[in-house]
């Protein structure tokens, strides 16, 4: 478990989560990625770029 | 057996990179390499040891200097810098599909305002203007006449970028509401997806629904050949169907399958990690 950088919702980890896993809290929506998982460490998720894509 | 180094590339583990990892963990012939851009420090000399590269890198800019300096070490790419490159631009992207004499949407180029008007007119309304190197919907554009036509050309001409100096135009195709995505890994059409929306764009990135689609003996042998045309080997081909058949107006180099995979029985990232696993048997045996 841990808190959204943004909102301060708690966030339920699924208990494969690995590191740079991108997820997006159920509180407030925002795109948060997994920067680390031993110890769980959870920041904003980089903004779209514009050479984002398939 | 000795395991297939495999590395793969990537800067942000979405639903698609997350089942990759899990797939090459779980292959008994995997040696998982993950590669974060965010990480890599590369020269000309020193890359990583790894036999096959499986490209999940989302930058694109980023993908082609990494596929770069891999390939010309003897790295092979899943896909290949040339594919990415291709596949990266509509521009290359409709001249190899015309060059293969696939069915794709007719399309002009101009570098100035006053000549995608021209071209637009050409094309006769309405017509898609798209980013030469966009995904997911992103910037696209149904211009419907030539006021609409005059004031998009305006905005983006304000645009940063200098890739919107690029006025890529492609007819619009009168099509039912969905579109389909097919699935070509390793020479075959592996599976299929129709993508439906209420809106005329149907990307899963804006929420089309996916549902299974049947391959036919004529979708598989158009999306080999389109595959083929962008020298793919992984490749999600976007199709439409017309009353003349079908049209390629799209390939897909990282495919992105979160949406069809719902709606599918197909495992795609076992077949890729299988795919990668037959790539650096093959080249090291070569």
């Amino acid at each position: 478990m841990s808190n959204c950088p943004e909102c301060g919702g708690v966030l339920k980890l699924s208990p494969d989560v690995i590191a740079h896993e991108i997820l997006d809290c159920p509180t407030c929506g925002t795109e948060l990625e997994v920067m680390s998982v031993d110890p769980i460490k959870i920041a904003l998720a980089p903004e779209e770029e514009e050479d984002w894509g398939e | 057996m000795k395991k297939t180094k495999l590395g793969l590339l990537f800067s942000r583990v979405r639903y698609e990179e997350k089942l990759l990892f899990q797939a090459a963990q779980r292959h008994a012939a995997v040696q998982l390499v993950p590669l974060n851009t965010n990480d890599l420090v590369l020269d000309f000399c020193t890359l990583p040891d790894v036999d096959v590269v499986l490209d999940r890198e989302i930058s694109q800019s980023r993908a082609l200097h990494v596929l770069n300096m891999l390939e010309n070490t003897g790295v092979k790419t899943v896909n290949s810098l040339d594919t990415a490159r291709i596949g990266g631009d509509k521009v290359l992207t409709s001249q190899q599909l015309r060059k293969a004499g696939i069915p794709t949407p007719r399309v002009k180029v101009a570098f100035t305002r006053e000549a995608a008007l021209r071209g637009i007119e050409e094309l006769g309304y309405p017509v898609v203007l798209k980013p030469v190197d966009g995904s997911w919907g992103r910037l696209m554009a149904k211009i419907e006449n030539r006021t609409a036509a005059e004031a998009i050309l305006e905005h983006k001409a304000h645009l940063s970028s200098h890739y919107h100096g690029v006025f890529y135009l492609q007819e619009y195709v009168s099509k039912p509401d969905r579109d389909i995505r097919a699935f070509v890994i390793g020479g075959k059409t592996v599976a299929a997806a129709f993508r439906s929306a209420d809106h005329w764009l149907t990307n899963a990135a804006l929420g089309a629904k996916a549902y299974p689609c049947p391959i036919t003996p004529e979708l598989d042998a158009l999306c080999v050949k389109a595959c083929q045309a962008v020298g793919g080997e992984a490749i999600a081909v976007d199709l439409m169907e017309t009353k003349d058949g079908f049209t390629v107006h799209e390939v897909n180099c990282a495919m992105e399958f979160k949406a069809s995979m719902n709606a599918l029985e197909v495992d795609l990232p076992g077949l890729l990690i299988d795919h990668c696993v037959r790539v650096g048997h093959e080249d090291r045996k070569g």
